[in-house]
């Protein structure tokens, strides 16, 4: 595939050079060269602009409204109230900021474990498919399914499995292996936990899969030579140049999985609905929630802004800590 | 691709473990892939009883139904209307954006990239509420309807997936050799005739791969379809949900709709995946 890039890129000595000058290269051409990158990057940036930025903005001032469905139809007039929505939010002896602290630490414990679990099975995959046999490129297509499968119709089909009394978890757990007692509620209750681990892991370790497949491409065979030519085993090789090797890969890919995980609304959304049980209450959906069903959308507003300052503190650490993440700051 | 990594063929346990665990996971991914497709061929009263394995008798009668159960052909072309034109647009404006990150010096171009990246790390949540009110207050200042509106729903759905193509798009780009568009613009093409004639073809995969991802994006979307769509607008991921009613779940035809609204996207995906790889190894991984 396309693993030559590497030289081809090195040839680029110096990126900071502008667009080499034409023969006949005049005044209207030097200012349109200036503002031809300005002029490219409009529509991109008028569209962030008003899809997100506006919007955080919006929001930011929401949060220190009164904002409730009495103003919706006219939020602007809403009273404010300071940092009243802040301080409920984070008034961990009250039911509201009690309820939000318990589903961020669901949040962080899930999170935690799904890229993990993604991670891992991403990884051990792609180094097993790494050298050819027979089958190989069939295992690949058919992995890449879950990732391909659209949300809800991959989501409701677990839905499915997991019904109480016609799921199939159930028939094989209860009837065939006889390893519960009884049918367990997976959708309600602690188990719930579980099941969105397993659905969420058994979606995304995929998309680990596809970027450290990508990341070995880039390995040059030479280093495996000469590794086994001084005598060192697979595992050995794997240690010492497989994993390192894919260091900056992994860490791109792991805040990645980081993000998608932590602010993922589509699989709880699907699987529990709007309200998802306790033990499985993600901060998106708990968010949600609050909003949108109990009506109380400056609260909502408030800790969505709390979460993305969270979000912004846990990436500006983790960039720190990555020297990817320097260059990635510097494209 | 096809060379081994390993000049040595690999010990016998390698081999005995790599078996197992892919025959393993060959289960995990597969499992429900199976239900989706034999229930979907299951009469109700199988799928309204205990899990059966094997159907008890094969019918197509679900996936008949399912067309006049909920109107999925409705659903399914308002999908292919937004996710099509969403991702037309997303290509289009990435394109050219990374083209003039990857291409020119100019002030302000960390500014945009950063920026454009923390965007990526918002929760959905955070703007969806803001986004429907402004939406709302844009239709009624310029009477432009974007609430409801499938222009709305390309409008949104196309920023989602811009940050990710123009990074990727980025790293394809600064891949081609620069002497190819320099030589371009040597012969007398402007900026715009080597960025079409010379960058965009030779950076074919990553676009593909990058429109991929695009519609993806777009066609599996709940959270804004969910608050931003209206009867006539609705897409398939709130469609879907039609088929439980008081009385009943049809599961088997919420099954038969699964996958009738998951082939062509699976289809294009593993028929295009190779790009997708090749766009992720030049891009997002270099």
């Amino acid at each position: 595939m396309t693993s030559t890039v590497t030289p081809e890129a090195a040839v680029r000595k110096n990126p900071s050079d502008p667009a080499a000058p034409g023969p006949r290269r005049r005044r209207g051409e030097r200012i349109r060269r200036i503002g031809l990158p300005y002029l490219l990057l409009l529509p991109a940036l008028f569209l962030e602009l008003l899809v997100h930025l506006v919007p955080m903005v919006i929001g930011i001032v929401m949060s220190f409204k009164e904002l409730t469905q009495f103003y919706i139809r006219d939020w602007g007039t809403a009273p404010w109230s300071g940092f009243d929505n802040y301080k409920v939010s984070v008034d961990f002896s009250a039911p509201v900021g009690k309820a939000l602290l318990h589903s961020f630490f669901v949040t962080v414990g899930f999170t935690l474990l799904s890229v993990a679990f993604c991670w891992l099975l991403g990884t051990v995959t792609a180094i097993y498919l790494q050298d050819n046999f027979r089958g190989r490129g069939f295992l690949r297509a058919l992995f890449l399914i879950p990732y391909a499968l659209p949300v809800y119709a991959a989501v409701i089909t677990w839905v499915f499995m997991f019904q109480h009394d016609n799921g199939l978890v159930n028939h094989v757990l209860h009837d065939q292996l006889h390893i519960t007692s009884k049918p367990s509620f997976w959708l309600i209750g602690d188990n719930s936990f579980y099941a969105l681990l397993i659905v969420h892991v058994w979606k995304g370790w995929p998309f680990a899969f596809l970027i450290v497949m990508a990341g070995l491409q880039n390995i040059p065979k030479e280093l495996y030579e000469a590794a086994s030519i001084d005598g060192a085993g697979l595992l050995q090789q794997i240690r010492r140049i497989t994993l390192p090797s894919l260091r900056p890969v992994n860490q791109v890919l792991v805040l990645v999985l980081f993000l998608w995980t932590f602010n993922d609304f589509n699989t709880p959304y699907v699987l529990f609905g709007r309200a998802a049980p306790e033990a499985a209450d993600l901060i998106s959906v708990h968010i949600y929630q609050a909003s949108f069903v109990t009506w109380n959308f400056g609260t909502g507003s408030a800790m969505s802004v709390l979460l993305l300052l969270f979000l912004l503190v846990v990436t500006g650490v983790y960039l720190v800590f990555t020297s990817r993440g320097r260059k990635a700051a510097d494209v | 691709m096809s060379s081994p990594t390993s000049p040595m063929a690999p010990p016998r346990s390698f081999i005995w473990s790599r078996r197992i665990f892919l025959t393993l996971l060959t289960g995990f991914v597969l499992v429900p892939v199976y239900v989706m497709l034999s229930s979907s061929l299951k009469p109700l009263s199988d799928v309204t009883g205990k899990f059966r394995w094997l159907p008890s008798g094969l019918t197509i009668r679900p996936y008949i139904d399912i067309w006049s159960t909920v109107p999925l052909a409705k659903y399914f072309m308002n999908s292919l209307i937004v996710s099509v034109a969403a991702t037309l647009c997303s290509v289009v404006i990435a394109v050219f954006a990374a083209y003039a990150v990857s291409r020119y010096e100019f002030r302000g171009k960390r500014v945009f990239t950063v920026t454009v990246l923390s965007t990526q790390m918002f929760p959905g949540i955070l703007f969806l509420l803001p986004l429907f009110l402004l939406y709302v207050n844009i239709g009624n200042a310029t009477g432009i309807a974007l609430f409801g509106s499938r222009g709305g729903l390309i409008l949104t759905y196309l920023t989602f997936s811009l940050p990710f193509s123009i990074w990727m798009l980025i790293g394809y780009f600064d891949s081609v050799p620069r002497d190819l568009d320099e030589a371009a613009l040597v012969d007398g093409c402007g900026p715009l005739g080597a960025l079409l004639r010379v960058v965009v073809p030779a950076a074919i995969p990553g676009i593909v791969a990058v429109a991929v991802y695009a519609f993806m994006t777009a066609w599996g979307e709940v959270l804004f379809a969910s608050v931003m769509t209206n009867d006539a607008t609705r897409t398939l991921a709130v469609g879907l949900q039609g088929y439980s009613t008081l009385n009943d779940v049809y599961w088997n035809q919420i099954m038969a709709a699964s996958l009738v609204v998951s082939v062509p996207v699976v289809a294009g995906f593993l028929l295009l995946q190779r790009y997708l790889v090749a766009g992720l190894t030049a891009g997002a991984v270099k």
